[in-house]
């Protein structure tokens, strides 16, 4: 059976094929800092189980260290220019996306088929993992094919995921990091002094007004942690139970269901939430880093007006 | 009982208002948090490791950059901007309100790792968007233009998956719903509170697309003025000024 454990291996080997060439790259002043960081992924992705948590604390110490103090930079793989890009798309025309469309339509169908024909009976993949695993299977596809038709040299694949990687840096990380402030968070109590603290600001036999501190309370606490799955049972039990369905009759799906996306409009705000408001930033190489924030919070607030005004009339009808 | 935890999400807060490096200020506020809950410097940094561990599964995403990467070598960005140029009618507004239509309906039967930042939006959305204000503006576009063009890009695809994927019911936000409900001895089927996303979605479609149409007169209206003669965007060739990534 595949598990992630092949895709961690998969990953682990491509971040240690850029800190190798990182470390080769002698265009790029911040070479060996690159290496490292790269390296200490790779490490992390193929080693990680064996390292125990004091040494896996210790790695993401030199991660932060290293990117924390300047030592990584931006390096300059070898590419082609705009113009030879601009002559091989003439040349190649629609034909281009045919590649790009691998890797969607492996995990597409790949998942459907899995789940929905008696393909998904051969346990083939780790259970409700398959996704990841298609996705992967289409990474190769995808490059296998690549090279089967326009034949680039061999390296080149590593080195324009270098380019890349290397143009978002240490956000590639921070995803990771924050949810691992958010087991911090959580082994030090804050959701519980957070969720007493939204319990008592509540007004008393007003329903609107508790519905109003509940949806406002999972889009502040979910803003605070970067996400809505750590908001959601402190404010349930602080809120949402006790007083919103025991206390006033509220239909328990909808404050949930809605409830959780009142937190989902909090993610649209928050740079905790760095793989979704962050690292895109970094990948559209954006001047702003809160860029892709600041065009959310338009969309966001509304929205959290909506939800509001949706479990006030559907859960209490 | 004690406030004092709470020092640690106001390090954080501060750090990140004063945009501070992002990895220093999460490590700091994890070390600073795990100290005030009692525990020592070992524990700390061993829970702060093995809870990075545990979350590894977020890196996977990152195996797509060679195809991406390889791609964009062979004119892919070009091609897609190409690609928007011909249909007429095109406008980055109405292409990402379609992106977000596709974007809220595949979630929500499921295939929400399908589409994403690295893997559609780099190399296809934001360039399209860019081809299609260009035309819009009827020339090249200024630095801000298209600075807003690719956040709208990138926001798009965020509204698109948070309101769609709760509607499928075997996500983990719908899982974690039912479970915290169960404790509670609220048995519900994950399919009775999945269709109580369907609200929002609609919601979240009205509200977004309304602010792409509105980018769509923004940009339209920008006609004529096109300025700068900033040479045919497209998100690798911006320069690497004070972005987030390595260089600061």
């Amino acid at each position: 059976m595949i598990t992630l454990q092949w895709l961690y291996i998969l990953a682990g080997l491509m971040f240690a094929a850029f800190a190798l060439l990182s470390a080769a790259d002698r265009t790029n002043a911040k070479r060996l800092g690159n290496a490292a960081f790269w390296g200490l992924m790779a490490l992390s992705l193929l080693a990680g189980d064996y390292l125990g948590g004091f040494g896996n604390g210790l790695l993401v110490l030199g991660l932060a260290g290293l990117a924390g103090f300047g030592l990584i930079g931006r390096s300059a793989p070898p590419t082609t220019t705009d113009a030879e890009r601009e002559s091989w798309a003439d040349r190649l025309g629609n034909r281009l996306f045919l590649p790009a469309l691998i890797i969607p339509a492996t995990a597409l169908f790949g998942t459907l088929a899995y789940n929905y024909t008696a393909l998904g009976t051969y346990g083939w993949f780790e259970d409700k993992r398959e996704t990841y695993v298609l996705l992967g299977v289409g990474v190769l596809l995808a490059i296998a094919a690549i090279f089967a038709w326009l034949k680039p040299s061999p390296l080149a694949p590593v080195q324009e995921g270098r380019r890349l990687i290397d143009a978002i840096g240490w956000a590639a990380v921070l995803p990771q990091m924050l949810a691992a402030l958010g087991v911090l968070f959580a082994a030090a109590g804050v959701g519980t002094i957070i969720g007493d603290l939204t319990a008592a600001v509540i007004p008393e036999g007003s329903i609107f007004l508790t519905v109003l501190v509940f949806a406002m309370g999972m889009a502040l606490f979910t803003m605070i942690m970067g996400n809505a799955f750590a908001a959601f049972p402190v404010m349930a039990a602080a809120v949402g139970i006790p007083l919103l369905v025991e206390d006033y009759g509220g239909n328990p799906a909808i404050v949930g269901a809605v409830g959780m996306l009142a937190g989902f409009c909090g993610t649209l705000m928050t740079p905790m939430a760095a793989n979704f408001n962050l690292v895109p930033a970094a990948l559209l190489e954006l001047k702003d880093q809160y860029g892709v924030i600041k065009a959310q919070i338009a969309t966001a607030l509304p929205l959290l007006v909506a939800n509001i005004l949706i479990i006030y009339f559907a859960a209490f009808g | 009982m004690t406030y004092l935890p709470l020092l640690g999400i106001l390090l954080v807060v501060i750090g990140f208002a004063l945009r501070m490096n992002p990895m220093l200020v999460v490590t700091a506020a994890a070390v600073v948090t795990g100290l005030l809950a009692g525990m020592d410097l070992y524990q700390v940094i061993s829970t702060f490791g093995e809870a990075f561990n545990d979350n590894r599964i977020i890196a996977i995403v990152w195996i797509v950059l060679p195809v991406i990467g390889l791609l964009e070598r062979f004119g892919l960005q070009q091609q897609a901007a190409t690609l928007i140029r011909g249909f007429r009618k095109a406008t980055a507004g109405k292409l990402l309100i379609l992106y977000l239509l596709y974007r809220q309906i595949t979630a929500a039967i499921g295939l929400h790792s399908t589409a994403g930042h690295p893997q559609t939006v780099r190399p296809l959305i934001a360039p399209m968007a860019l081809a299609a204000a260009e035309k819009q503006r009827g020339g090249p576009i200024d630095e801000d233009t298209a600075e807003r063009v690719k956040s709208y890009s990138a926001a798009t695809d965020n509204v698109g998956l948070f309101f769609g994927e709760d509607i499928f019911f075997a996500i983990g936000s719908i899982v974690l719903i039912q479970q915290t409900l169960l404790t509670y001895g609220y048995n519900l089927a994950p399919l009775e509170i999945a269709v109580w996303a369907i609200p929002t979605a609609i919601a979240a479609f009205l509200i977004h697309g309304t602010r792409l149409a509105l980018l769509d007169r923004r940009l339209t209206r920008g006609a004529g003025l096109a300025t700068m003669p900033a040479p045919h965007h497209t998100p690798t060739d911006t320069p690497p000024t004070g972005h987030v990534g390595a260089s600061e």
